[in-house]
């Protein structure tokens, strides 16, 4: 059998590699230069680490299973929103520094470690999952085709870097309170699609979690280390589906009869 | 000193945000218990999350044949026999339940052609029982117990470590810890704390597990005074991945093999038919023919050698290795390429094949995986009451991995997270009625205890120019992957607890820069406290050992010991001097009815 594989015959040479790191905290802070040793088959996060072991024992940096399963190492690499555990040293221009800073959208804790307790509270706003009348108790039937829809959106890691790029939020902190971001507009469109939820949250999402002020230009979707496209499957059909709800004429003419 | 510390106060604190925690934490909550849950990450990004197969639970949606006894069998086959029987038989009872409660909280497994919960074949079970989803199922559990403790509002203090527990004579009084953002302290008053804090194996060098399994529960423990059972065994899972180095150890799910692939050595030999055990040759297939036909037909053939036990493919696998018939980068191959189609594969394994592809560029639709054991898993734990997952302190409790007993020797692939479930719900109902019972004669929190664990805690920012804490845990590791390792020998074990000692010695002046506000290198200071201790209770529990069995393999005693090893479970505890102490305690038989079942060939 083959036991060639990819990347995985030749050695790997060492090198020096210079990571421009912004170190702060709410205060102010700059970009730090550190130069450590790193190889092609290592990613940021191995860097960073090391950075940390050797040079500055106090860098602040979130990360946990180092397999992009969990989503806490988020940070902007050169700009772009990633997870550094998932960001090759081989796909970054030798000789060139990687400049890693915090998540912009969230206000700065320390380091690369931001406040990102938007999110947590934008969680907590999410009415939760409530069987439908038809099968109130599990086990329930359900067909593979029909939960597959919501299975896209359940592979979010939670990881905001969806919510980070979101210009909505990341440009206009004003936005904050009336926008729950495409993270969450995954969440309720996971919910909606749910062949056995029996709540209907489309006129919530549309009021009062700011569905409508997202203008569907799909950076969300583009920056999403699952390949989630919240976009195309979540956002989108979320928008039709509230105008059945929020614009329908005759419920409008309904609804101000009764109102009376 | 203590005024200024910011206090809490709740009826039942549950210390780790994994699945048994959540769990541990809804149950109390629904009993009626003030809560609150304590994780050093952010809620959702505990080792649960990484958990990839599936949840065991012999639900009988694809084979009717299927059932708790069934799975009480394998489960205590697969331990070796060492298991706790009334744990492993409520286990067995009880998943089902517990998985049917995820699906009513909005969990959305993959589905069999008649719309219920799919399962998957995995090693040691008789049947296909593990529900999953793809192979991100953990993700899936953690996502739905997180969503319910949200929406139950029970308080969730995120990244805040619990450095001690505070005691009213010999009762639990509550939880000292600091919050990471601030490094500001916070004392949790509570007459019950759930221990859920997962397992040990960042004291490994080559290890699945992520920065925050240093052992705190089981460290917490066995300083509050309760004991720790067979720390002996640890689980070195077949599968992790082995090349480029910087994703050495990152585990490769079991359901590889679940769903076909199979391990081969360089001369391209399927070598686990050489490693088949006299004590389940019954049950195991003996040509590849038999073993490929079992995929489909479960009835009429028997299990693939691939699908033994993990201790058992670990050791074959290091052997391959060690004889000289490995891969380039000191691993096996794992073939899933050859067996199964492209689609297959990407549907049944994405997140495998998403893995690979991200950090290794290797497509496992094309080619094979290089991969080699990885410490992933310690049996060992917390000594609990299998119903309550009481510790024998008044007021603690443990559950998940962090608690003993449950898997014996060696734990089945997918019998972790039913485990989290079912006595996570366990130990927060008992916390709850605990904190309940006690009216209003409530343990109370001393200051001076309070006192002594801040000044334990700052300590690091005292000495300078001392040791740093990143090299102390890195020779730690060396120390545990080279000594304390798949294979155990007497002198080597003597060495590693030499080592521990002396790194002990020094870490008393380890330094740390920086202030108080999130400083990784301070709170790794205070975690190697625990990764000390612990690494040693299992160092000494395998020197005492003198037998090889499940995560246990001894090369100078080479063979499993029934008539004495086998009735026996090694204890380690704190005593009176702070010293650790090893003693023996008889291992508590299954009633006739249960013993029953592990006889015979099915």
């Amino acid at each position: 059998m083959s036991t060639s594989a990819g990347a995985t015959g030749e050695a790997l040479a060492p090198r020096e590699l210079t990571l421009r790191i912004w170190r702060g905290d709410a205060k102010g802070g700059g970009l730090v230069d550190y130069t450590v040793e790193a190889q092609d088959g290592e990613v940021v996060l191995d860097v960073v680490h090391r950075v940390q072991a050797t040079l500055a024992g106090d860098l602040a940096v979130r990360w946990n299973c180092k397999a992009g399963k969990c989503g806490s190492c988020s940070a902007e690499l050169d700009g772009r929103p990633r997870l550094m555990c998932l960001a090759r040293l081989s796909t970054f221009e030798r000789g060139v520094p990687i400049v890693i800073t915090p998540l912009r959208t969230f206000p700065v804790i320390r380091d690369l470690v931001t406040d990102v307790s938007f999110n947590y509270r934008k969680a907590e706003q999410v009415p939760a999952f409530q069987p439908s009348a038809d099968q109130p108790v599990a086990p329930f039937r359900m067909a593979q085709v029909d939960v597959e829809r919501s299975q896209e959106m359940r592979k979010c890691i939670e990881c905001w870097l969806c919510q980070d790029t979101c210009h909505v939020i990341r440009d206009h902190d004003d936005n904050k309170p009336a926008f729950s971001g495409p993270r969450f507009f995954a969440r309720y469109a996971e919910l909606d699609m749910h062949p056995n939820d029996g709540l209907d949250r489309r006129r919530l999402m549309q009021e009062e979690r700011g569905l409508g002020l997202c203008n569907i230009t799909k950076c969300c979707t583009e920056v999403c280390p699952e390949g989630i496209k919240i976009t195309d499957n979540a956002i989108i059909p979320m928008k039709e589906r509230v105008v059945d709800v929020c614009y329908d004429p005759v419920r409008l003419l309904r609804r101000r009869r009764a109102r009376g | 000193m203590s005024a200024s510390h910011e206090r809490r106060s709740y009826d039942v604190v549950v210390i780790g945000a994994g699945g048994s925690g959540l769990r541990a934490a809804i149950a109390a909550h629904e009993a009626g218990a003030r809560t609150a849950v304590v994780c050093k990450s952010l809620l959702g990004k505990a080792h649960t999350v990484m958990a990839e197969g599936g949840i065991a639970a012999a639900m009988g949606n694809l084979y009717p044949e299927d059932n708790w006894k069934v799975h009480f069998r394998d489960t205590m086959r697969g331990g070796k026999l060492l298991n706790h029987w009334r744990m492993a038989e409520l286990h067995a009872k009880e998943a089902p339940e517990r998985v049917w409660e995820l699906e009513s909280w909005g969990a959305l497994f993959d589905r069999t052609a008649d719309g219920l919960i799919s399962q998957r074949d995995f090693g040691g079970h008789r049947y296909a029982r593990l529900a999953h989803v793809g192979d991100r199922t953990g993700l899936e559990m953690i996502r739905t117990l997180q969503q319910r403790t949200v929406s139950l509002g029970i308080d969730v203090l995120m990244e805040c470590t619990v450095t001690d527990l505070l005691r009213d004579g010999d009762r639990i009084a509550g939880a000292f810890a600091y919050w990471r953002e601030s490094g500001r302290f916070v004392v949790l008053e509570a007459p019950a704390v759930v221990l859920a804090t997962g397992g040990i194996g960042k004291s490994w060098k080559v290890t699945s597990n992520s920065w925050e399994y240093t052992g705190d529960g089981h460290a917490l423990a066995l300083r509050a005074g309760a004991a720790l059972l067979n720390m002996e065994f640890v689980q070195f899972h077949p599968t992790g991945m082995v090349w480029p180095p910087s994703v050495r150890g990152i585990l490769v799910t079991e359901s590889v093999r679940g769903d076909g692939g199979v391990l081969r050595n360089s001369e391209g030999r399927r070598f686990m038919f050489d490693y088949i055990p006299e004590f389940f040759k019954a049950e195991t297939a003996d040509s590849e023919a038999e073993a490929d036909r079992w995929y489909d037909d479960k009835r009429n053939n028997r299990r693939p050698p691939e699908l033994l036990p993990r201790d058992e493919v670990a050791r074959a696998i290091n052997n391959e290795i060690k004889e000289g018939r490995g891969s380039p980068h000191g691993g096996v191959f794992l073939d899933i390429a050859s067996r199964r189609s492209p689609d297959y594969v990407r549907k049944r394994l994405p997140s495998m094949y998403h893995q690979f592809k991200e950090l290794a560029e290797v497509d496992i639709t094309a080619e094979p995986m290089e991969i080699g054991p990885t410490c992933h898993y310690v049996m060992g734990g917390v000594e609990v009451d299998p119903d309550t997952a009481a510790s024998r302190v008044p007021g603690l409790y443990a559950a998940g991995e962090v608690a003993g007993g449950m898997h014996g020797a060696n734990r089945l692939g997918g019998n972790s997270l039913g485990d989290l479930l079912v006595f996570g719900k366990r130990a927060g109902e008992a916390a709850a009625a605990h904190a309940s019972a006690l009216g209003s004669a409530r343990p109370a929190v001393a200051d001076a205890e309070v006192d002594a664990a801040a000044l334990g805690a700052l300590a690091p920012f005292d000495t300078e120019g001392g040791e740093n804490p990143y090299s102390i845990h890195h020779e730690l590791q060396e120390a545990m992957q080279d000594l304390v390792g798949i294979i155990r020998r007497e002198h080597e074990m003597q060495i590693a607890l030499k080592t521990i000692h002396d790194l002990s010695e020094r870490s008393k002046t380890v330094s740390v820069e920086g202030n108080r506000q999130y400083n990784p290198g301070w709170n790794l200071a205070l975690d190697l406290r625990n990764m000390l201790l612990v690494s040693e209770a299992v160092a000494l529990a395998a020197l005492e050992r003198k037998e090889s069995r499940g995560g246990h393999t001894r090369d100078d005693y080479p063979m499993t010991d029934h008539d004495f090893w086998g009735k026996r479970n090694v204890i380690v505890e704190q005593l009176p001097d702070g010293g650790l102490g090893i003693r023996h305690q008889p291992l508590p038989e299954p009633p006739p009815e249960l013993a029953e079942l592990l006889e015979g060939d099915h």
